[in-house]
């Protein structure tokens, strides 16, 4: 199968991600399916940062420990990532700043000649690649047409200079695939809410999910949101929730830290029964922690945040195809279901580039959310069989909307009697069923790899591409829950049928999806955790696997 | 159709409480805007928490109880919504003040057009007699019997150096002017501040002190900040000086409602837009 791995590296401000993405396009049009990690330190100029970009015939969410060229803007690339290199690895250079290179180009020189910015140096690097790699200078000429119009000419003109140095070295072939859209998980996020009819957005800049909001700032008048940033996350959930009181649909996003300051507004939502989208994109915690890294460790956070008891529905996607159905679908059932519903992302999926069909199905398979008839008076918290009352909003003719953060009667006026504390309580949490009926008829839980296998692989969100391809190497089964509230219990029980033996894998150290399995008396033979802050790569799995024995 | 303006829920406000006096003048206010033949469908409520807050369940119109000191975001929500509706803020001082203060400065910098009616009796009601941001020093409260040990604030003051564009002070006894204050505030297009002392019948019974120190200012108000500085600093809610009512700045500048308004951009558009950026992905 053909397969290839390029690492980028430099330092912070080098521009590691953009040559990233330049590459990640090459290969694309080569008919390889795409993933690409960037990894970077917590700041803005110097230290090391490195993208590698792997790419595969078939569709990858992963990477590999091996890497078949390195394009190194300074020497600490070349020495840092030794672990990374074969016999075959192609390490191509800045002549200038790095004295061992196997294929250095005097970067410098070929600027000067073109009388180019130091910021196209990076063609260069680019440029020696694509010849190393036995790319045509077509494709190479198509590719920077098309993702860099600005400047085009003067950068194709500093990459043939370095093109022209070289012979193939390490030719790879053209794959059978026509090229798809290359998105990162955070876009397919924004594009997904978009999709599911997003009014506005409103965020404190947090990463990992900060590029939802930059990518969602960017495009608004294309899409015709509001996009508001304001003074912290406490006021990004209230002003949604103001948004959504009104008519509109909102989303917010943020991470671990910022979510802990939202958590008094989410029981808000739910007591109110307002619809709110919340992406929640893990790093590791606890605290400040690895702002840059990836994790898993909020699961059980965002299953129990906020005061008191309500339904909320939580998905975790596991790559940007998933993570752009998902977010429609978050909206969808949010608005339907009048409750907090979750995106639970981390920095893989969130900041990773995916290959994406570039032709999804637009159709949105949604009903309408239940609204007010026009019957006066309008009660909004109004008692039925589902538990869902029927929205009107403020502005309508003759309702009266009242919404309230107190215990409430159906009209929505403060109430403390107990009969209605009784009545208003069940009311809400009977949505919990409407939630389970609403999410009947999707795919909650994705079974992959060997049907036939007793050994199954329990994962979640975005350790989807690490762990299909570790089973497939190893003759086993995957089991991933995409919905992980309401927890898809029937679903799950039917795609664990004939596992013998089941291993957890998950991103943090306490196995938290396996002990939320546990409450529904799913047991997990074994558990494979890993919480330095770094995704699982195939072979690191593969063999932790062999070792927790099949 | 006009309306009954009162709910029927049961009033829980202490006998003399200032809360009756902000509702009435409110309950007045809105029953002109009815015979005027404006519609009460687009008034919008929002309060936070506290005694103040319970005038949400009191006025039949459409109302966001909403969280201890985040009332303020959640009007700024419903305004970008839908600019349409007239969007009035109740908060309490320990709401807006301590709470939610950063929401408050903001909604002043940004120039939200919505009015913010503080109901300040300086001290904590709900929660039986605590000193709050405006107390003054050395204030006796369930929290600090032995006096606090620190200066109110100034919330006047503060206003002024946040940015808000119209910015008063009533007084829950000088009803009739409260109601032109609280009008001016809603007429005012952009973001509106109201301070209005009111009396705490259980915890801080200041009438006295108030009606002896009160004073009207013209009905004609400056638009120059540094005199409306000097006059926010004539009483800073400690010493005893006199206490000026009425409207200490009013200036009128672009709203962030306005600014931040969308063009729509219709299903089929949208799902083209969609498109548009996955091909040029590829």
């Amino acid at each position: 199968m053909n397969e290839v791995s390029v690492l980028i590296g430099g330092k912070a401000g080098d521009g590691i991600n953009s040559a990233g993405a330049m590459v990640a396009q090459l290969l694309n049009h080569l008919g390889y399916r795409i993933y690409l990690y960037f990894d970077y330190p917590s700041l803005i100029r110097g230290g090391h940062n490195f993208a590698v970009i792997r790419g595969s015939e078939q569709s990858v969410g992963t990477c590999r420990n091996h890497v078949d060229f390195v394009l190194a803007l300074n020497e600490e690339t070349i020495e840092r990532h030794k672990e990374k290199y074969t016999k075959k690895t192609v390490i191509i250079s800045n002549k200038d700043l790095v004295k061992n290179g196997s294929y250095g180009i005097p970067v410098k020189t070929i600027l000067a000649e073109e009388k180019a910015p130091v910021i196209m140096g990076n063609s260069a690097l680019i440029g020696g690649f694509a010849k190393a790699a036995g790319i045509e200078w077509e494709v190479v000429d198509a590719v920077f047409r098309r993702h860099i119009p600005k400047g085009a000419d003067q950068n194709l003109a500093v990459a043939k200079k370095a093109f022209d140095l070289f012979d193939p070295v390490h030719p790879i072939n053209k794959c059978e695939n026509g090229s798809q859209s290359l998105v990162s998980g955070n876009e397919a996020i924004g594009l997904g809410l978009i999709w599911g009819g997003l009014n506005a957005y409103v965020s404190y800049p947090m990463t990992p999910s900060s590029g939802i909001l930059h990518f969602l700032a960017e495009q608004k008048d294309r899409f015709g949101i509001t996009v508001v940033h304001p003074e912290n996350e406490i006021a990004v959930i209230l002003m949604a929730l103001g948004f959504a009181y009104a008519g509109k649909k909102s989303a917010i996003g943020t991470s671990g830290g910022g979510f802990c300051l939202m958590t008094e507004g989410l029981s808000l939502s739910g007591m109110a029964e307002i619809p709110l989208v919340i992406v929640v994109s893990q790093r590791t915690g606890p605290s400040t922690g690895l702002p840059t890294y990836t994790g898993q460790s909020d699961l059980q956070f965002v299953l129990h945040a906020g005061q008191g008891e309500f339904p909320r529905m939580i998905v975790a996607p596991g790559d940007a195809q998933e993570a752009l159905y998902w977010s429609e679908r978050a909206m969808d059932i949010a608005w339907k279901c009048q409750c907090p519903a979750f995106i639970l992302a981390d920095k893989t999926l969130s900041e990773g580039i995916y290959s994406l069909d570039p032709d999804p199905a637009l159709n949105r398979s949604g009903s309408e959310a239940s609204l007010w008839d026009s019957k006066i008076p309008y009660r909004r918290y109004e008692d039925t069989a589902s538990g869902l009352s029927p929205m009107a909003f403020p502005g309508a003719k003759d309702a009266v909307v009242k919404v309230n953060s107190y215990m409430h009667d159906e009209a929505g006026i403060t109430a403390e009697d107990a009969d209605i504390s009784n009545q208003m309580t069940k009311k809400r949490l009977k949505k919990w069923e409407t939630l389970i009926d609403v999410m009947q008829g999707h795919t909650l839980v994705i079974q992959s790899g060997n049907p036939d296998a007793s050994t199954a692989l329990l994962c979640w969100g975005s350790t989807k591409g690490v762990c299909e391809e570790a089973a497939e190497e190893l003759g086993i089964r995957v089991i991933r829950p995409i919905v992980l509230a309401p927890f898809p219990i029937v679903q799950i029980k039917k795609a664990l049928m004939g596992v013998i033996r089941l291993i957890a894998v998950e991103e943090n150290m306490t196995a938290q999806l396996a002990a939320l399995a546990e409450r529904h008396g799913i047991i997990t033979h074994e558990k494979i955790l890993r919480y330095d802050g770094r995704p699982f790569t195939v072979e690191d799995l593969v063999s932790r696997i062999k070792e927790a024995g099949i | 159709m006009t309306r009954t303006i009162i709910t029927g829920a049961q009033n829980t406000w202490c006998p003399g409480c200032g809360n009756f006096a902000i509702q009435h003048t409110l309950k007045n206010l809105l029953s002109d805007r009815e015979k005027e033949g404006k519609s009460l469908d687009d008034v919008v409520l929002v309060s936070g928490i506290g005694c103040h807050a319970k005038i949400a369940d009191y006025l039949n119109i459409n109302s966001f109880y909403s969280l201890h000191g985040r009332a303020i975001p959640v009007a700024t929500g419903i305004k970008l919504a839908n600019p349409d509706l007239t969007v009035i803020c109740c908060v309490g001082d320990g709401d807006a003040y301590a709470e939610g203060l950063d929401h408050l400065i903001f909604a002043a910098k940004r120039n939200i057009d919505i009015t913010v009616i503080v109901h300040n009796n300086r001290v904590y009601g709900l929660t039986t007699g605590q000193y709050t941001p405006t107390s003054p020093l050395g204030f006796k409260g369930r929290s600090t019997p032995a006096g606090t040990a620190e200066y109110p604030l100034n919330p006047v003051e503060l206003m002024l150096a946040s940015g808000a564009g119209f910015i008063a002070r009533g007084y829950t006894r000088k009803m009739e002017r409260l109601k032109e204050l609280i009008l001016a505030g809603m007429a005012h297009k952009g973001f509106a501040f109201i301070d209005v002392l009111q009396i705490c019948a259980s915890f801080f019974p200041a009438t006295d002190y108030y009606d002896s120190h009160v004073y009207e200012l013209p009905a004609t108000v400056s638009p120059d900040f540094e005199s409306a500085c000097t006059l926010a600093r004539e009483w800073d809610y400690n010493s005893d000086a006199r206490i000026a009512l009425g409207t200490f700045f009013a200036r009128v500048s672009p709203t962030f409602d306005e600014r931040m308004i969308p063009v729509p951009v219709g299903e089929k558009e949208r799902e083209r837009a969609i498109q548009e950026l996955l091909n040029a992905r590829m």
